[in-house]
C-alpha cells in the first residue's frame, strides 16, 4: 500500500464531516422554499367575509398588497394580529386577509374584537384558494404587486423584524411610499 | 344485563379508537379499478407538506385531507399521473414529492450509489487481483526447469530399482 493512500481514511471523514455540517445548517427543515415565487396569483371567484360580495383575483389588483392566510383556529393567526393592525394603521399598504377554513360568524366576530387590518377579506371555506397559493399552514403572508405577482412568501408569523427585514425593503422596491410612517 | 352493557361499552370504546388508528379512511368513488388504483399510488408517494415524514395516504392533517380530496378529483377527471404531480409541484414545490425529479441539485442522490458501488467494485477487484498474483507460482527459469527433469529422472531411477 502506497504512502498516499494512507490519507484515504481522513479524506473520507472530512467529507463526511463536511456533509454533516451543511445537513444540520438547515436549521428549520420545515422552510419549504416556495414555487410561486415569481408567479402569478392564482384566479379565484369568492366571497368577501364581511357581505358575502364576489371577489375576484382581478378586484385585488392595482397597487402592490400584502395577502395575508388567516384563521380563527390558528393561534399564531393570533400572535401576529397586533403587528398586522400596527402595520395597516401606519403605513400605506393594503392588506388583505384570506380566511382559510373558517367559520364565517366566528371569523367576523374575531375581527370585531381584535381589529381588522384588511382591506377585505376573501372567504376560502373549502382551502381551495389556499392549495392553489400552496398554503399548508396558516398564517402565511405574500406580497403580491400590482400586476398580480406574488413577489415574496412567509409561512409563519409576521413580527416586528420581519416586516422591517424582509416585507418592508421588497415593498419599498415595488415603489410603495413607505420611508414615513403615516401620522 | 350487566355484561350485555359491559360489552356495549367496550364495544363502544374499541370503536372511538379504532377511527384514530386509520389516518386516511376517507373514501372517493372511482369509475374503475385502475382509476382507484392511480389514487392509491399518488397518495402513497406525494409527501404531505406539513409533516417532515409523511405521505399523504398516512396523515392525519387537515391539508393532507384537502390534497387527498384534490388528487381523487383529478383522477376522477381523468388527468394523468404526471399532471397531477406537475399541479402539486407548482404549489407546493420540491417538498410534495417523495421520489425526487433527476436534475441537477439531486444528481448525486440519483447516481451517488452506483458511483460508490462501482468504487467498491474496482477496489475489490484489484485486491482479488493482487492476491492472485502473490499467490501464483513465478514460471520456472531454464535453469530451473533443467534442474527439474534432472530431479525427475533421478526419482524415476531410485523408484525402478
Amino acid at each position: 500500500m502506497s504512502r498516499t493512500s494512507l490519507f484515504l481514511p481522513l479524506g473520507l471523514f472530512l467529507l463526511m464531516a463536511f456533509m454533516l455540517w451543511r445537513g444540520f445548517a438547515l436549521n428549520d427543515p420545515h422552510e419549504l422554499p416556495s414555487a410561486l415565487l415569481n408567479q402569478p396569483l392564482p384566479d379565484f371567484q369568492k366571497t368577501r367575509l364581511a357581505d358575502g360580495a364576489p371577489v375576484a383575483r382581478q378586484d385585488l389588483l392595482g397597487t402592490p398588497f400584502l395577502l395575508n392566510v388567516w384563521a380563527t383556529w390558528c393561534p399564531t393567526c393570533k400572535a401576529e394580529h397586533a403587528e398586522l393592525n400596527r402595520i395597516a394603521a401606519r403605513y400605506a399598504v393594503p392588506l388583505v386577509g384570506v380566511n382559510y377554513k373558517d367559520d364565517g360568524p366566528a371569523a367576523r366576530a374575531w375581527l370585531a374584537r381584535y381589529g381588522d387590518p384588511y382591506r377585505l377579506s376573501v372567504v376560502d371555506e373549502d382551502g381551495s384558494l389556499g392549495i392553489e397559493l400552496g398554503v399548508y399552514g396558516a398564517p402565511e403572508t405574500f406580497i403580491v404587486d400590482g400586476d398580480g405577482i406574488i413577489r415574496y412568501k412567509r409561512v409563519g408569523a409576521v413580527d416586528r423584524r420581519v416586516w422591517e427585514e424582509e416585507i418592508r425593503p421588497v415593498l419599498q422596491n415595488l415603489g410603495l411610499p413607505l420611508e414615513e410612517p403615516r401620522a | 344485563m350487566n355484561r350485555n352493557l359491559l360489552k356495549a361499552l367496550l364495544g363502544a370504546v374499541l370503536l372511538a379508537f379504532s377511527a384514530a388508528s386509520f389516518a386516511a379512511i376517507d373514501t372517493y368513488a372511482f369509475e374503475t379499478a385502475a382509476e382507484e388504483a392511480r389514487y392509491k399510488a399518488l397518495i402513497d408517494e406525494l409527501r404531505c407538506p406539513k409533516c417532515l415524514n409523511t405521505n399523504l395516504s398516512g396523515s392525519d392533517s387537515p391539508i393532507s385531507a384537502d390534497l387527498r380530496r384534490t388528487v381523487a378529483t383529478m383522477v376522477q377527471a381523468g388527468k394523468g399521473d404526471e399532471e397531477i404531480r406537475g399541479y402539486l409541484l407548482a404549489r407546493y414545490g420540491d417538498f410534495i414529492l417523495y421520489r425526487p425529479r433527476v436534475m441537477p441539485a439531486t444528481y448525486v442522490l440519483w447516481f451517488g450509489p452506483a458511483l460508490l458501488f462501482l468504487l467498491a467494485l474496482a477496489f475489490v477487484a484489484r485486491l482479488v487481483l493482487r492476491q492472485r498474483q502473490a499467490e501464483a507460482p513465478a514460471p520456472l527459469s531454464p535453469e530451473e526447469q533443467a534442474a527439474l527433469a534432472r530431479l525427475s529422472q533421478a526419482v524415476g531411477e531410485n523408484s525402478k530399482a
